[in-house]
Parts: C-alpha cells; sequence; structure tokens
C-alpha cells in the first residue's frame, strides 16, 4: 500500500461506514466545533491553510499582499519574485482589504470577529483594532483619508467610521448582504454589491442591487437595480471611468430545478453599466453550453480598456473578455440576452484554467500580468494578459497535504461534479451558508412543493434533511440526492462523498451578533424565553407539549429532528409534515417557514398560525410577540 | 407762565396723538411671504396634503395619495407600487445623517433610502400598529406614534420597543405626533396629554391638563392647556405643544398657554406647532397659519370671509393691524410646517404652500 493509500484506508473505512448509516459515529471522530479545529484530521495534526481570497499591490507596487482567510492574515510578497517578506496576523476570518489613500496604511475588514484591522504599509505591524459589527466583509478608505468605509454582509449596511479614529459615525442602509465596496476610478462614488437577494415578494424573482454612495457626503445617492439577481460579487470599472462590471449570478429559482440538463439552474452574468453602455445597465451572460463560468467573483479590466477578466469560482478559470466585442455585442442586441447560451462566444474570447476555487484579482502595474488567488489551492496564479497563459503559479506555503476537510471543501466549491459543470454546493450555499432563495426542486410538476432553502451552518446533528425529513443522513442528502436532482450527472466517489460529508459536518456555526457567550439576556430577551417555554397559555389554560416552542425546537441547536404539522401546508404542498428546523442563527436567515412564505419572523405568527398550530402564539400581545423574537435572535 | 404750561400740554397731547397714530399705522415688524401654492395640477399627488419635509432643495409631501417629491422644479410621486406601504403619507421625518426619509402612513412605516423604499408593517415587524401618524429619528432610533401606542426601531440592532399603557403612563394609547431629540423624546397622546422620556434616565413622565379632561381652563398657565394634544415641538429646553383646546409652552419650570382669547392664535383647534427656539413658534390650525415672536403675532391665511389673502399682526397689547398682502397659504385649515432656510412650507388640506421669505 502506498503512503497516500494509507492515509486514505481509513478514510474509505469511515466512508463505508457512514454510508451504512452510521455516520454519525464516524464524522463525530472528525469534525471539530470551531472553523479551525476543524481542520484537524485522523492524524491529530492540525492543517491551517492559507486559503487567500483577495490580492493587491502596496502603493509603490513593490509588495504584494495577499488576505489569507484560513491562517487569518495578511501575507505580504515581494512583488518581483514573489519571495514571502512577512506574515501579519489579522482577526478571524478576514474576508476583504484595501490600502488607504496615501497608501500608508492596509485596512482589513475581519469578518468573524466584528473588526477592522489597520496595518502600517511600512512597518507591516497592526497599529489599531477598531470595532464594527454585522459581518464586515470589505472596507474603503475615501480619497480625502477621512472616512472609512465598511460593508457589514449580516446588518446589511454600510458603517461610515473616522478614518483615523475608527469611532463609527453613522450607518448607511445597504441592500441584503452587503460584501463588496468598489471606489469609481475618481474615487467620488462607491459601489456595494450584496452576496443574498434583497426581500421580494413570496416566488417572485429575486432582485439585488449595487448601492452607491457618495463618498463626500457618505451618503447613499442611487440604488443600480440588478433585477433578477441573487447574489452580487465584484465590480471594476475602466481607467476612464465609463465602463463598470459587477460579477454575479442570476439563479433560475422560479422553475424546476430538475431541468439542469435544459438551461441550467443559474445563469453566470456579468452586469454592465455606464456612459459605455448607456442609461440602463446590460446584464450579458459568461456561460456557453458545456462551458460554463460557475459563480463569476472576482473581476478586473485591463489598463488599456481592451480586456475583461473574470474569475469563476467554481469553473476554477478565468474567463477572458474582448471588450470591444463585448460592447458590440451589447448593440446588437436591443433585447434582454442574459440567458442566451450563444451570446458569451460573442465576446469570451478565452477561459483560462486556474486554481480551486478562483476569487480575487489584481494587475501588475504595467498591466501585462494579472494575478488570481486561488483560495483553495493556497497559490496564485500570474496570467500573461498577452497570451493569456499562466506563467507562473506561486505557492503560499503551508500544509502541502490535502486533508480530508479541504478536499470536501473543495468538492463543495467546484461545478465540476453537475452536468456540464454548471454549478456546486456553493451556488446555493453562499460562502457556506444560505442564498434567501426558495427552490423548486423535485421532479413533481411546476410549483409544487416550493422549499426554502436552509442555512448549514452547525448542521451537524440536526438530521434528518429536507424540509420533509426524507434523508436521514448527510450521506443521503449530498449524495444520492444531490446526484440526482441536482447534479444531473455521475456519482461522487465514495471518498468524495466523505470528506465532502465531513467538511460540511465541520461548518461551525457563525457567532451571534445579538448574543455573545455568557451574556445575560435582557429583560426583553428574557421575557421572550419565558414564552418559548411556557406551559400555560395568559389564560391559565395549559398548552399542550407539542405546542410549546421549546418541544419541538429542543436541544441546543433548536431542533428536535423530528417532524410536525404546524399548518402551513399549502395547496400545492405534498405533505404538511415537516421537519423541524435549527434555530442557530435564525435571525439572519429570512424568508422562513417550509417555502419561505414568511419573509419575517413575525410573519410566521402574525400570518400563518391563524389556529395557533405553530405554537400557541395568539393569546399575545405585540410587546409579547416582539418579546418572544428579541429571544429567537439570541438563538 | 399759565399759557405757557397749556402750550407745553397741547404740544404732549399733540405728541402722545401723533405716537398713538403711529404705533396703530406701523404694526411690529412681522416676517412677510409671497406664498406659491403647488397643487395637484402642478404635479403635486393629491391636494389633502397632510406632512411636508425640507431636505436642502428637495421637499417631500405627504398626501392623502401618495408620497410627492419636488425636486428641479418637479414632482415625482411615490406610491404603493413602488413599496410605499400606504397611499396616504400622515408623517415624515428626515435622517439627517443618511439622508433616509421615512414615512408614517395609514398601513404602516416606510423608509426611503437611495430611491428604495422598504416598509414595516404591525404583520412583518415589531411596529405596534399600521396607522403612523408621527415619527421622529434622533441618531440610531426612529421614534413612531402609533394608533396603538408608542414604539421604537433600535437601527443598530433591529429591535423595536413598544411603549403603551403596561409600561409608561400612557392612559389613552391613540398617540398623535412624536418628537425626538438627544436629550427628551415626547409624545402627543390624543387624550392623554403628553408623555416624555429622558433619554439619559430612560424615565418616562407625563404632562396632563391640570383641569382634568375637561374643555374647561380653570387653571391657566398651571400646565398642559388639554389632554387632546395633537403636536409636540422641543427645542433650546422648549416644550411647545398643540391641542384641539389651545397651544402651550413649557420651559421645564413654567407653562405658558396660548387661547384664541388672549392670543393671537387664530383658532384653539391647532393641528401642529413647530417651536423655532424658545421663544418663536409657528402653529397650524384650522383657521389659518400662525407665527409668535414671543410677543407678537401673525396670521397668514385666505379671509375667512372673502377668501383673499390676509396678513394681520397682533401686538403685545393686543392690537390687530390688518397687513396687505397678495398672497397666502392654499388654504386655512394647516396640517403641518417644515423651513427652508428662512422660508417656510406648508401643509394644507388644500395644497402645499410654500411661503417665500420677503422680508
Amino acid at each position: 500500500m502506498t503512503p497516500a493509500a494509507q492515509r486514505r484506508a481509513p478514510i474509505a473505512l469511515a466512508a463505508a461506514l457512514l454510508l451504512c448509516g452510521v455516520g454519525l459515529v464516524c464524522a463525530a471522530v472528525w469534525s471539530g466545533s470551531t472553523a479551525h479545529a476543524a481542520d484537524q484530521d485522523k492524524t491529530g495534526e492540525v492543517l491551517r491553510y492559507a486559503s487567500p481570497v483577495e490580492i493587491m499591490f502596496s502603493g509603490d507596487g513593490k509588495q504584494l499582499y495577499v488576505l489569507c482567510q484560513g491562517t487569518d492574515e495578511v501575507r505580504v510578497l515581494d512583488a518581483s519574485g514573489y519571495a514571502e517578506i512577512k506574515r501579519v496576523s489579522v482577526g478571524h476570518i478576514p474576508r476583504g482589504f484595501s490600502l488607504s489613500a496615501d497608501g500608508a496604511r492596509i485596512f482589513v475588514a475581519n469578518s468573524w470577529d466584528d473588526t477592522i484591522s489597520v496595518i502600517e504599509a511600512k512597518t507591516l505591524t497592526v497599529t489599531a483594532t477598531w470595532p464594527v459589527s454585522g459581518e464586515p466583509s470589505s472596507v474603503v478608505e475615501d480619497r480625502k483619508g477621512t472616512r472609512l468605509f465598511v460593508a457589514n454582509r449580516i446588518s446589511n449596511d454600510i458603517a461610515v467610521l473616522n478614518a483615523q479614529t475608527g469611532e463609527e459615525e453613522k450607518r448607511l442602509v445597504a441592500g441584503r448582504g452587503a460584501s463588496y465596496i468598489t471606489p469609481s476610478p475618481d474615487g467620488l462614488r462607491l459601489f456595494v454589491t450584496h452576496v443574498y437577494p434583497n426581500p421580494t415578494p413570496h416566488r417572485m424573482a429575486p432582485d439585488s442591487e449595487i448601492t452607491v454612495v457618495d463618498a463626500n457626503r457618505a451618503v447613499v445617492t442611487d440604488r443600480i437595480p440588478l433585477p433578477g439577481i441573487a447574489h452580487g460579487f465584484h465590480v471594476a470599472f475602466s481607467a476612464d471611468g465609463r465602463l463598470g462590471v459587477a460579477a454575479e449570478l442570476h439563479p433560475k429559482n422560479l422553475v424546476p430545478l430538475a431541468h439542469l440538463e435544459h438551461g441550467g439552474a443559474f445563469v453566470d452574468t456579468l452586469m454592465v453599466f455606464g456612459a459605455d453602455v448607456g442609461n440602463e445597465p446590460v446584464e450579458i451572460p459568461l456561460d456557453e453550453l458545456e462551458r460554463y463560468a460557475a459563480r463569476p467573483f472576482g473581476v478586473a479590466i485591463s489598463p488599456d480598456k481592451s480586456r475583461l477578466f473574470v474569475t469563476s469560482s467554481g469553473s476554477e478559470n478565468v474567463a477572458v473578455i474582448d471588450v470591444s466585442r463585448l460592447l458590440r455585442s451589447i448593440r446588437s442586441h436591443p433585447t434582454p440576452f442574459a440567458q442566451d447560451l450563444s451570446a458569451s462566444a460573442n465576446y469570451v474570447v478565452n477561459r483560462i484554467p486556474v486554481g480551486n476555487d478562483p476569487r480575487g484579482v489584481t494587475f501588475t502595474r504595467d498591466g501585462r500580468s494579472l494575478l488570481v488567488a486561488n483560495r483553495l489551492d493556497d497559490t496564485i496564479s500570474v496570467i500573461d494578459t498577452h497570451t493569456d497563459r499562466v506563467t507562473a503559479t506561486i505557492p503560499l506555503g503551508g500544509p502541502k497535504r490535502v486533508s480530508v476537510l479541504r478536499h470536501g471543501e473543495q468538492t463543495f466549491y467546484t461545478a465540476r461534479y453537475s452536468f456540464q459543470g454548471q454549478i456546486g454546493c456553493a451556488n446555493c450555499h453562499i460562502d457556506s451558508t444560505f442564498d434567501g432563495l426558495q427552490w423548486d426542486l423535485e421532479p413533481d410538476g411546476f410549483g409544487r412543493d416550493i422549499v426554502d432553502n436552509r442555512p448549514i451552518e452547525a448542521v451537524k446533528d440536526t438530521e434528518p434533511f429536507k424540509w420533509n425529513g426524507g434523508n436521514p443522513n448527510l450521506p443521503t442528502e449530498c449524495g444520492p440526492r444531490t446526484e440526482k436532482y441536482f447534479w444531473r450527472s455521475e456519482n461522487y466517489d465514495d471518498l468524495t462523498l466523505t470528506d465532502l460529508v465531513t467538511y460540511i459536518r465541520s461548518l461551525p456555526p457563525r457567532p451571534n451578533r445579538w448574543h455573545a457567550p455568557g451574556e445575560e439576556l435582557t429583560p426583553a430577551e428574557e421575557r421572550g424565553r419565558a414564552l418559548f417555554e411556557r406551559a400555560a397559555d395568559k389564560f391559565g389554560n395549559p398548552i399542550s407539549e407539542k405546542n410549546r416552542c421549546v418541544y419541538c425546537h429542543s436541544g441546543p441547536k433548536g431542533t428536535s429532528q423530528k417532524s410536525f404539522d404546524v399548518g402551513t401546508k399549502k395547496g400545492t404542498d405534498n405533505t404538511g409534515l415537516l421537519d423541524t428546523p435549527q434555530l442557530t442563527n435564525i435571525a439572519i436567515s429570512s424568508p422562513y417557514l417550509h417555502d419561505g412564505s414568511a419573509a419575517t419572523l413575525e410573519q410566521i405568527w402574525t400570518v400563518f398560525n391563524p389556529e395557533d398550530k405553530h405554537g400557541r402564539t395568539n393569546d399575545l400581545t405585540k410587546d409579547e410577540l416582539n418579546d418572544l423574537i428579541e429571544y429567537l435572535r439570541t438563538r | 407762565m399759565m399759557k405757557g404750561a397749556k402750550k407745553r400740554l397741547v404740544g404732549i397731547f399733540a405728541a402722545y396723538f401723533a405716537l398713538s397714530v403711529l404705533a396703530t399705522a406701523a404694526p411690529p415688524n412681522m416676517p412677510r411671504y409671497r406664498f406659491e401654492n403647488f397643487t395637484t395640477v402642478d404635479g403635486l399627488p393629491d391636494n389633502h396634503v397632510y406632512a411636508v419635509l425640507v431636505d436642502g432643495d428637495r421637499i417631500w409631501a405627504g398626501t392623502d395619495n401618495g408620497l410627492g417629491l419636488y425636486e428641479g422644479g418637479k414632482w415625482k410621486t411615490y406610491s404603493t407600487a413602488d413599496g410605499l406601504a400606504h397611499r396616504a403619507v400622515l408623517s415624515l421625518a428626515l435622517d439627517k445623517r443618511t439622508g433616509d426619509v421615512w414615512a408614517g402612513t395609514m398601513g404602516g412605516l416606510s423608509r426611503i433610502s437611495g430611491g428604495r423604499i422598504d416598509t414595516y408593517t404591525q404583520l412583518n415587524s415589531g411596529l405596534s400598529n399600521d396607522v403612523v401618524y408621527g415619527v421622529s429619528v434622533e441618531g440610531e432610533n426612529v421614534w413612531v406614534a402609533t394608533a396603538a401606542g408608542a414604539c421604537r426601531l433600535d437601527l443598530h440592532s433591529g429591535q423595536w420597543s413598544l411603549y403603551n399603557e403596561r409600561n409608561t403612563p400612557m392612559s389613552e394609547i391613540w398617540v398623535y405626533n412624536v418628537t425626538a431629540t438627544a436629550t427628551k423624546v415626547y409624545y402627543a397622546v390624543w387624550g392623554s396629554g403628553i408623555l416624555e422620556f429622558d433619554q439619559k434616565t430612560k424615565v418616562w413622565d407625563k404632562y396632563d391638563d391640570p383641569d382634568g379632561e375637561t374643555e374647561m381652563v380653570l387653571f391657566k398657565d398651571q400646565g398642559l392647556i388639554h389632554e387632546i394634544t395633537t403636536s409636540v415641538s422641543y427645542v433650546d429646553n422648549v416644550l411647545w405643544a398643540a391641542t384641539y383646546f389651545g397651544d402651550s409652552r413649557y420651559d421645564g419650570r413654567y407653562w405658558h398657554n396660548f387661547l384664541t382669547k388672549d392670543s393671537g392664535l387664530p383658532s384653539n383647534f391647532t393641528n401642529v406647532v413647530k417651536g423655532l427656539d424658545a421663544k418663536r413658534a409657528w402653529f397650524g390650525t384650522d383657521k389659518g397659519l400662525a407665527y409668535f415672536d414671543g410677543t407678537n403675532w401673525a396670521v397668514y391665511r385666505p379671509s375667512l370671509t372673502t377668501g383673499k389673502p390676509e396678513m394681520t399682526v397682533r401686538d403685545a397689547q393686543g392690537n390687530v393691524t390688518p397687513v396687505t398682502v397678495a398672497t397666502a397659504p392654499a388654504h386655512n385649515y394647516i396640517l403641518n410646517i417644515d423651513f427652508q432656510g428662512n422660508d417656510i412650507w406648508v401643509a394644507t388640506a388644500k395644497g402645499l404652500s410654500h411661503g417665500v421669505f420677503q422680508r
């Protein structure tokens, strides 16, 4: 047996066990309780991968900064030979960074500990750590160096901080899942994109927006609508500011997903806007039959505006677009053509394979090379922008071996297993979370059994899966079900499925923003908890055990793992007997109920519980219901 | 000697007479306006204007049939099709930090931010009731007056706090108006006087009519003039309060009541009061628009008898002097007031008026 095979042997055994239905035992051995502890494989070795997500050059172009999400660092490389100079530790799960206007400081948005790290570029030391909240995901300073703008993914806003002290001045209302901020070339406006869709009426197409902020006044002046778009990522501008592009994901969640082979579940697109395209933004497809651009993420326009580069994190490549051909194509299409799979051949001139889960991109100063951060390979691909070839792949160092969890994560993010490489798990579980959408998954007729996409954080020990509880464990959920209904493709091999399941079971909950561990509940939350646990209504009548909140939503994750009929069955549903969803971070995963028909937590009880089947709640006053919701937000 | 004294006396009388005439001819110098009136003919969504809000060069008008925005000489209307909670917009407030506008409607509370409208209702949020009579923004908090109690939305945490008869001294829950400042928050509660929230101590207090729930004024200047309060304004540590039976000013120690019978108030039936500072305030009544400069009063309206533009000035002695004017607010029934520099914007039952300051 080879060393590799020896390492794989216990994994194979575990896979077999999992598939035999004892996955709980096996996964319990592997999975950790935190993101980093989870990176401990069976050997006991802690494997922390760099997982680079963003890259940028220093102000003088002599250094390359790499934001490493897996090791909570900014790694600093020499820009000429890419040798490592220093590793600067920052906060937990950094997601975005940028240079100050004068290039003297690097700002890092640490998404899981809600802080901004300020690094002095000269000394490469952290000089300040400023608190923000709401999962900061991107940070940009204005050109005057007076204000810092921070996009917060969970609080759906843009915090405005004093750029010298970090003191928060105010918050601007963004869209849902505010995540990436890009300044216009003149610095006067900031463009903010969002990874989750804005709320829309039930069973209506999703939409998102690009929130436009006046950087001088620090107010929202415009919102560029992104109809049909659920998830937006990076924006790039041409140097003259006349052309803007946003990478985005356009789901087809209103039609049955079972028809992946008939045109796909998503369209991978760019929204093109600015003076070069006229008054209205134009959505353009990146996909082509058998050559999909799954999950476009990073974008860059060459300094001479001749070419546009887009990373596709699921397809593991970089699409190269000829800008003049693109503009010609837009002008020749007076009607929307985002779903035309033949269109991209007119302007996508190359698709360059790079590493696993390519994310952020940046040009070298001369524009001759494009650098791509390959998150799940710990490498940076260097692309010659004239030949469209990868001329170098820079390793960032770290574990050489691909652990079970790492392989599982790679499997989660890649689109290679689905029919024609169209989608991956991460298409619907954005950054291993949720997507805020409702899907028509089963091949049971148009519009039947609509299901809301549940979050997968802390999903371990919440089986069964599916809203009807039909899948007893993750190997079933992620294996045959996914392969049959989603991928429409060949099965995972056993090891791959095992690794995928192990990764999913390892996902920790993100920090609860309403209640820190060990913190006392507020009076309102305490009152809400009493309502959650009460055994009698306000009139003194006993509430039957099964009609108490705490009965079904029991245990540390708020699920009894049993199915109940809570009176929410619609005429289009095949069953009203529904699995009890976990309550972990319930506040951020709207909409609610099995079909997403409750836009807010309040609506679960104000609209969808007329007969008190979903807990006895109709005796509550409005302020008591508010208390109950305050408590739920702490879960 | 006698002759000289007589002459001096005549002179004194003559001077007194002349001064009296002059005094009559020259009333106190009160601000004058040229009123430009907007109606549906000009693009206003509806002539019944409940609320007006000045946001720099932009004017928002909450009407019975949509939210109007006057910008660059043109009106744009936001309707329920755009996401507005209800067609009838009863109240407006500006978040000066962010530029967001909050609109209280007959069907919920809407936020207009960068052109996007988000709506909060009693069904989809912690809002206490969908009939939102008043809204005011202070810092991170939106304070709301509804037909079923008061509430506050913490914009940072998203938490709703409800205030009603269970946790405040509010004896009625029909809350008509709110004004929030960094130190105090005041609610005008229809039938329950004024509720005060101290931002520092987090303690509620209540101001009632010392005469009880009657329309008699037995104890003038001893407290709030009446329980049926409609509007509150807090500026320079002075509370101005409007009721349907007269108005009041409270400086934290002394109350002063204003009634038509002993002030220049054109009607006791007052829909709105807006204090400019500790001394000066504007009043919107069912019989015209009134300004009080701390001593004198001015009333601006279409004449109650002829309908022609009318301005009168009342001095401290109670002398009322008509002033010739060519324009007046669109209607006597004044519902709301806001200021744009020296100009004034007035929401009336039959149009929106822009009072362009003349002198």
